[in-house]
Formats: C-alpha cells, structure tokens, sequence
C-alpha cells in the first residue's frame, strides 16, 4: 500500500499531523501499535472508573478572541471550536517550598502580586525579568542552547525565587536534568504564567477524540494496534515501511512522533541501524487517587500545587525508585465550581528512576508500587491534610508503565534532552514530531505535528 | 473585455480570496479590508495563516500557487492581478 504521508504514532502531535494533510486531500495513515489513541495524553477505564494520564493542566489557555496565541493558532489550524474542547479555566495554583509559597492564576498580576509580597527586594527585577521574557523570540526554530538558570540569575538575585519559577516550568517539560535550555523555558513559562491553565471538563479524551473525529472527517485512516517496526533505508530515504503484523506500505514521507532515539533504532540500511542518538533520563510515578469527596471538601481549592520541601530543589533523575522531595499534586475538580466529575480524584507526580522500575520483576514491582504509593500519600498529606482516609481507589503508572504503553525509552515522558526543533532529520524524506521536537505541553504537541506538516509537507508540495 | 465584466472579475476574485480568509481566520474583521494594503498587515494574519488560503485554493479550485509565487497575494489587488488567469483556466470564474 502506498501513501502520501504515513506518520507513526495516534498522540496528539501525529493526529494534528494527520489532519493537516488528511485535510488537504493527501493520502495519509497513522499508525498506533497501542490498542488506544493518545500516546503520552491518554486514558483508560479500570474497576469501571475512567482514568486520564498525562495531561494535569492544559496550558497556553487564553479567553476567546486573543488571536496571535498558540490555543487560537492550534483552532484553527485545525478547524476545531473552541467550544469541542468545553475549557474550565482554573481559579488558582501554587508552588509551594519550605516557608513560601507563591500563588498564580491566569492573570500574571496575581504572580507579580505575589512575589511583591514574599520577595519584595526583587520585584523590580522580577519586573524585568518578566518584560524580557515576554520580548524573547522563544518560537524561532533557531535559536541555540542557553542555560536558563544563568539566564535566570542574571537578571534575579534570590535563589529561592529562581528555584520557585523553575519547579513548575521544569515539571511540565524539561527533559534536561538540573538546567534547562533558555528558549524551551520562555515557552514554558509564557504558557504557564502569561496564559494559564484550564481543564477540557470532558478530560484528556475531549482533546483526543475531537482530534480522531477531525482526522477521520478528512478521511485520513488509523491502524490502531499494528506499529512501524522497521524502516527501510536506501539512497538516504525511507524507501519502505514494515508493520508489526508484517504488512508492508510505501510513502513518500514519514513523520515520526515515536521519539528521536526511537525512529532511529528501528531504521535499517543494508541490514545496519544508523547511530543513535541521546535518549532522556527524566521520568516519573504518578499516583492517582480516588476520594470519597472533592479536594474542596477537604479545604484544598489549588488546582495545582508544585511543591518542594528540601532546602534546595532537585530535578534529576533520583538515585532511588522514587525522589519524593518535590512533586505535583494535580486537583482536576478544582477546575470548575460546577461538579462534572462523579467522584474526587488527586494526582501525585513525582521523579522516579526508571532502572528499578524496569528491572523488578513482576512480585518486586507490584510491592515497589505498594511501597511507593503508602510513601507518596503520606508525604502528600503535608499539603492536603487527612485526605488518606477518603481514598476508596488508586492506580499508578511508572516509567515502565510509560514505556510499554508509549514507547519511549526509559519512560521518558519528555524525550531527549536535544530537541530537533525544524523536525528534520539525518534522512531526507523522514521527520520528528511531539515531543522531541520540542514544543511543549498539551498545545506545543500539537503544534508540533501542525508546523512539522507545514514546513515539510504542504509549503513543500 | 467590457469594463462591466472586468469588473465583475474583480469582485469574483475578491470574494474567492475573501471567503477563504474567512475560513482560515474566522475571526479576522473583513468588513473594511483594503485592496492595496498587505492582507498580513490589516488582518493580522501569520505565515501559517497565509499558508492556508494557498492550500486553499488548490483544494478548492486546483489552482497551485508555487512558493516562490506567495509574494504577488500580498494584497488583495496582487490576487485578482495573479489569480484571475489562473482561475479562468481552471473555469473557476
């Protein structure tokens, strides 16, 4: 079978991918290995519970008719109302360390309020700071490698500020360990902080089957559970694309979505796999807990809490299956005074190791999971008093969970630290979207799989 | 060619241009564009927008418009200039 464009991978990027094309009439497949679309944003039932994984926030939230913004540019990009996603914006959010804590909504001022009142010898540079960062071109597909932090510490003086705007921007997209690079930062940290965030009330599957309804309305076709096992190279082309299930297809271009590493090590010419490149060390366990009431009920309005407790804030890969020092406790109810989930759910996200995780065996790892989740709870309740006693169900995911169901190595949610921005690659007709394209959040991937389509496929026709 | 029929041209022109605009920016205020102002300037339309309206017009009316071409839709003048052969020999007008 021979198409246009075959894109590997059903998450959000490779789906926006797909209905860019599918749209204007090219002739496209996506192809999932998972049984269930969505990738690293996806959901799952379980005991008759619905659960979401990935998505805590959607971030880059604006208020209809803010036009040069990536929510508006995504919309219609895609052809999609706003209305199919159903936003709940949230009231408010923090991070919270050992003596401080900030407070921030979708209205920077809240912030800037905030950090008036908790360090106030700084405002006037935090000022600076953030009319720098809005003036930084962080969308230019080349701009080079910067380190945040010295960027940071040139224009601010308290260390703690710098980690506390660092602890949320990290957790929500930076696979680099201790620093991260200054452009994926700003965009960051402009999705956070000078947008927002909000929920889809349906959750993460509003987004994903908006994006499937869109796909197939354009006729694009999914092979939902038959992954791209190899890709044949000749000439410094994908000349050929074998499936799981040994079916073989030709296309004139492959957009990737599986991951750098991941696209390379199943690629073959004459036999040989091409070198590979870095893959990321950063990952994470997240519990998710079902209580007997809302946060609210408990007197916990955050919709998301960005926490740290040690004097100086860490993000690596942990030396132990799991580093509780710092985390991300996620409220989904708090979204929205109106109560359109059925039951109170918290999420708990913290670094993990993959290695233990990955090496245990099946005995090891169900008790590593029991171990992790009596641990993750108690620490948890620093900052959502007596909420255990209300918990009636809870599932984990870990980095293996991540990998088998995602594909990417070592459940690195947020891919290689080196970012191929323009999507290209060593090969002529084969390129990245998602996450190791480096956009970022929920809008970013998407984005992703738009501006990958764009650049390389329909300015190119 | 008539100047009445010239005429009607143009304005067929326009509204193809103007009912795709509509389309890739639905929220765009097309209710006072000027004809010899770049579109990208009063619409308030980025590069992928742009895109848009000469993807297009190949899906609706299989005109191609290559890269190097995007420079004469600049205004709306430049289309109906560039277009209108390009849409007759398609029998779009």
């Amino acid at each position: 079978m021979h198409y246009d464009v075959v894109i590997i991978g059903a998450g959000m990027s490779g789906l926006a991918a797909g209905i860019r094309l599918a749209y204007y009439d090219y002739r496209v497949c996506v192809v999932e290995r998972h049984h269930a679309v969505g990738g690293l944003n996806s959901y799952y039932k379980r005991g008759g519970r619905e659960f979401d994984v990935g998505l805590h926030a959607l971030t880059n939230f604006v208020p209809a008719g803010k036009r040069q913004t990536p929510l508006a540019k995504l919309l219609r990009q895609l052809r999609l109302s706003r209305n199919e996603l159903d936003l709940a914006e949230q009231r408010y959010s923090e991070v919270s360390f050992p003596g401080r804590r900030l407070r921030f909504t979708n209205d920077i001022a809240v912030l800037t309020a905030q950090v008036a009142e908790e360090f106030p010898q700084e405002i006037d540079r935090f000022r600076r700071f953030l009319a720098d960062v809005a003036e930084f071109e962080d969308t230019r597909l080349d701009q080079p490698h910067h380190s945040a932090r010295s960027a940071m510490r040139e224009s601010l003086h308290d260390p703690q500020l710098i980690e506390m705007l660092l602890c949320p921007v990290m957790y929500y997209g930076n696979a680099e360990e201790h620093d991260m690079d200054f452009t994926q930062f700003v965009t960051m940290f402009k999705s956070l902080f000078f947008e927002g965030f909000a929920r889809p009330r349906g959750g993460v599957r509003a987004i994903i089957r908006a994006l499937v309804k869109k796909y197939r309305s354009c006729k694009g076709e999914l092979r939902i559970g038959d992954g791209v096992a190899g890709l044949e190279i000749r000439n410094n082309r994908v000349a050929g694309l074998t499936l799981d299930s040994g079916e073989q297809l030709t296309a004139d271009i492959v957009i990737s979505s599986a991951g750098h590493y991941e696209t390379m090590q199943i690629c073959q010419e004459n036999g040989v796999t091409p070198d590979l490149p870095d893959t990321g060390a950063v990952s994470f366990v997240e519990t998710i807990c079902i209580l007997d009431r809302t946060p609210a009920d408990l007197g916990h309005e955050a919709a998301i809490v960005f926490f740290n407790d040690s004097e100086k804030f860490h993000y690596a890969r942990p030396r132990e299956p799991v580093d509780l020092r710092s985390g991300v406790l996620c409220c989904p109810n708090n979204y929205d005074r109106h109560k359109h989930l059925a039951e109170g759910i918290v999420r708990l996200t913290w670094l993990a190791d993959f290695a233990p995780w990955m090496d245990a065996d099946a005995d090891t790892y169900v008790a590593m999971k029991q171990a992790c989740f009596a641990k993750a709870i108690e620490r948890a309740e620093a900052y959502l008093p007596r909420f255990r006693e209300h918990v009636v169900d809870w599932d984990m995911f870990t980095p293996r969970t991540i990998e088998r169901f995602t594909g990417h190595i070592s459940g690195a949610v947020y891919g290689s630290p080196r970012k191929i921005r323009d999507g290209r690659t060593q090969y002529e007709n084969l390129f990245i979207c998602g996450t190791d394209q480096g956009f970022l959040g929920i809008i970013g991937a998407m984005l992703s799989g738009i501006t990958v389509a764009n650049l390389h496929v329909l300015s190119d026709s | 060619m008539n100047a009445s029929f010239k005429n009607s041209t143009v304005e067929q022109v326009k509204k193809i241009v103007l009912d795709i605009i509509e389309l890739v920016a639905p929220d765009a205020d097309l209710s006072s564009v000027k004809s010899d102002v770049r579109l990208r300037d009063q619409l308030d339309m980025d590069s992928m927008d742009f895109l848009d309206i000469v993807m297009e017009l190949r899906k609706r009316y299989k005109v191609e418009v290559p890269k190097e071409d995007y420079t004469q839709l600049a205004t709306l003048d430049g289309c109906v200039e560039y277009l209108t052969p390009k849409l007759q020999a398609v029998a779009a007008l």
